[in-house]
């Protein structure tokens, strides 16, 4: 450019923008960074490693006699729900990484360098995914040491954890939208835990839903949680594939649909 | 001229609040811009619009011949960035923040870790880069915050308000690094709300008040105007504040202020020498036989100075509560 619209001399000539494979590097960059901060905050690995296996256990030798009988019964219906319940809550760190640093100031300085505007947002969100990918290989790991036996094969297992982390992808824009509208990292936990617990209770994840009364069915067989438990149930051990994981991605479409738009309004008008 | 930032009639609102109401400022390349004012004022809006961090209402600004909102990009290669509050990652180590900034600016991983090593060298952070960035104090947070800013080796460095909340002795190490900086080429922009600051690094200085610049000039030129420095005395009884008031005025040549028994005038007559002000208050003192309790020569205060610049105090300031870490 050499227009002499121009006021003062300018600086040598710079790159007016980033390029996308710049943009993939800065995100992979603080990506990183995202897992670099659990090395010093051990608390945090433990949130989303032990609390899930916490979770399996319980829910297997509490009420796993009750409500099938045996407790290794009971493993192989719940684990794949407990897989989707841990993913949702695990989604919830994105927003309060966010919320951070938002609030600590951090976002202001990654925002003053010449860096992809979309990096930050996308470096949190492939870290989330790491995050994800850990959490199911642990619980998957943790349900084969008490019993949980895979009823179909490698290729589907696979396609189970695929399945979560798309639904993870989608789900994410919720949290990014909590996120930017908490005034502090504390609300966005806040927020997980009073939404996502009923949203996960409140599905086939732990009981079969023909115990429940006829209104609450309604609620719980549409609820994305039940369909994409059944999705990954279907998957792991066997049983109808087809419906929920139709029902899951459009769910996982319509989330993002709703969600993506409105976080990234709410995130403009934040910063 | 050179102007590294040209700022025109920049004007932005928040809701009914008007931060910036038709803001005009120059930089020369490779010097200091002070901006100063009270709190409210508009500094730190100021230096957000000039750091692509918030878009103007109306007005425009370059930086090195950029526009700040049309060439943000181009605008973020060319700056450095220290905040009025510290922005550390603070779940990471000072070497992990360090490094971070420049991988992202696309420097290789051993030339990151150089640039680390040394940037906390020159913070003297170097015995604290292991550890988490929470775990620092205050000042360290700043200094961290600083070197952050540098990693990029930026033309353009805006440092607002960079040294309110550190002890006297950081606040002489953080002059000491400005000058060096400008040495090195690298233009300024600095806000602060103290006179003397800006006296001592600012090449050039825009008072800021309400959203407006109400004066502008070298610091001789302002001191001229405003009185750098002023004489205060205090006498012993009440009854000697009239015979304190005629002796302050006929030094300094200016009607003294008097507050409670506390008479003050600032010097703004360039044939006064402060320096033989005090010894002559001292004498002719004595003659009049008045006892007193306080006398000193010290630097004005902002307050003196929009006293003079505008017939009226600062607005009201806001507490101090909000400086990190360290107690005021
Ligand atoms: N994000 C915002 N939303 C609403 N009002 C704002 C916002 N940022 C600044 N203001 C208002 O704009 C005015 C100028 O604020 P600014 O932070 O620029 O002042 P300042 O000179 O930096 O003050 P200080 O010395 O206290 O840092 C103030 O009245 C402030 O309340
Ligand atoms: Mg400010």
């Amino acid at each position: 450019m050499t227009t002499a619209t121009a006021t003062a001399p300018r600086a040598p000539e710079l790159a007016p923008r980033v390029s996308p494979s710049e943009g993939l590097w800065q995100t992979m960059t603080l990506a990183w960074r995202t897992l670099v901060q659990i090395r010093h905050n051990p608390w945090e690995l433990g949130d989303f490693s032990f609390q899930p296996i916490m979770f399996v256990l319980m829910f297997t030798y509490v009420f796993g006699g009750a409500i099938s009988g045996s407790t290794g019964e009971y493993l192989t219906f719940a684990l794949p729900g407990i897989i989707v319940m841990n993913m949702l809550f695990v989604t919830m760190y994105v927003g309060m990484g966010l919320n951070t640093d938002l609030t600590k100031g951090v976002f202001d300085r990654l925002r003053s360098l010449p860096l992809a505007r979309w990096a930050p947002l996308a470096g949190r969100i492939t870290a989330d995914l790491v995050k994800q990918a850990w959490s199911i290989v642990l619980l998957l790991g943790v349900g084969a040491i008490l019993g949980f036996r895979i009823g179909t094969s490698a290729v589907d297992l696979l396609a189970a954890a695929v399945l979560i982390l798309v639904f993870a992808l989608a789900f994410s824009w919720v949290s990014v939208l909590v996120g930017v509208l908490a005034a502090d990292p504390e609300k966005v936990q806040i927020f997980g835990f009073t939404a996502l617990f009923p949203l996960t209770f409140v599905s086939n994840v732990f009981v079969p839903v023909d115990t429940m009364p006829g209104w609450l069915q309604a609620f719980v067989n549409v609820n994305p949680v039940t369909l994409l438990a059944d999705a990954a149930r279907g998957l792991m051990v066997g049983g109808p594939v087809a419906g929920p994981v139709l029902g899951s991605l459009l769910w996982a479409a319509v989330i993002l649909a709703v969600f993506a738009p409105i976080s990234v309004w709410a995130f403009k008008r934040r910063v | 001229m050179n102007h590294a930032i040209q700022v025109e009639g920049l004007v932005k609102r928040f809701g009914e609040t008007t931060a910036l109401n038709g803001v005009d400022l120059a930089a020369r390349a490779g010097t200091v811009l002070g901006l100063l004012g009270p709190n409210g004022a508009g500094k730190t809006t100021a230096v957000r619009v000039l750091a692509t961090l918030l878009q103007p209402d109306a007005g425009y600004a370059t930086v090195g011949g950029y526009d700040v909102v049309r060439n943000a990009h181009q605008v973020r290669q060319l700056i450095g960035l220290t905040g009025q509050y510290a922005a550390v990652d603070e779940a990471l180590t000072g070497t992990e923040n360090l490094q971070l900034i420049a991988r992202l600016l696309g420097v290789s991983r051993r030339e990151a870790k150089q640039r680390a090593r040394e940037l906390l060298a020159r913070f003297q952070l170097e015995e604290a880069a292991a550890r988490a960035a929470k775990t620092y104090s205050g000042g360290m947070r700043r200094r961290l915050d600083l070197a952050a800013s540098l990693v990029g080796r930026p033309q353009m460095l805006y440092l607002d308000e960079p040294t309110t909340g550190l002890d006297p002795r950081s606040r002489l190490e953080m002059w000491r690094l400005v000058r060096s900086l400008v040495a090195d080429g690298v233009t300024v922009l600095l806000t602060t709300q103290y006179l003397e600051e800006a006296d001592e690094l600012a090449d050039e200085i825009a008072v800021i008040d309400e959203g407006r610049v109400i004066a502008t000039g070298t610091p001789d030129e302002l001191k001229a105007k405003i009185g750098a420095r002023c004489l205060a005395v205090r006498p012993a009884d009440a009854v000697d504040v009239p015979p304190v008031v005629s002796v302050v005025g006929e030094l300094v040549g200016v009607v003294p202020d008097v507050e409670g028994q506390l008479v003050t005038a600032p010097i703004t007559d360039p044939a006064v020498l402060p320096a033989a002000v005090l010894p002559a208050a001292v004498r002719r003192l004595d003659d009049a036989g008045v006892v007193i309790t306080e006398l000193a020569l010290r630097n004005s205060s902002l307050n003196e100075v929009f006293l003079a610049l505008t017939g009226r105090p600062a607005e009201e300031t806001r507490q101090t509560e909000d400086i990190e870490g360290v107690p005021a």
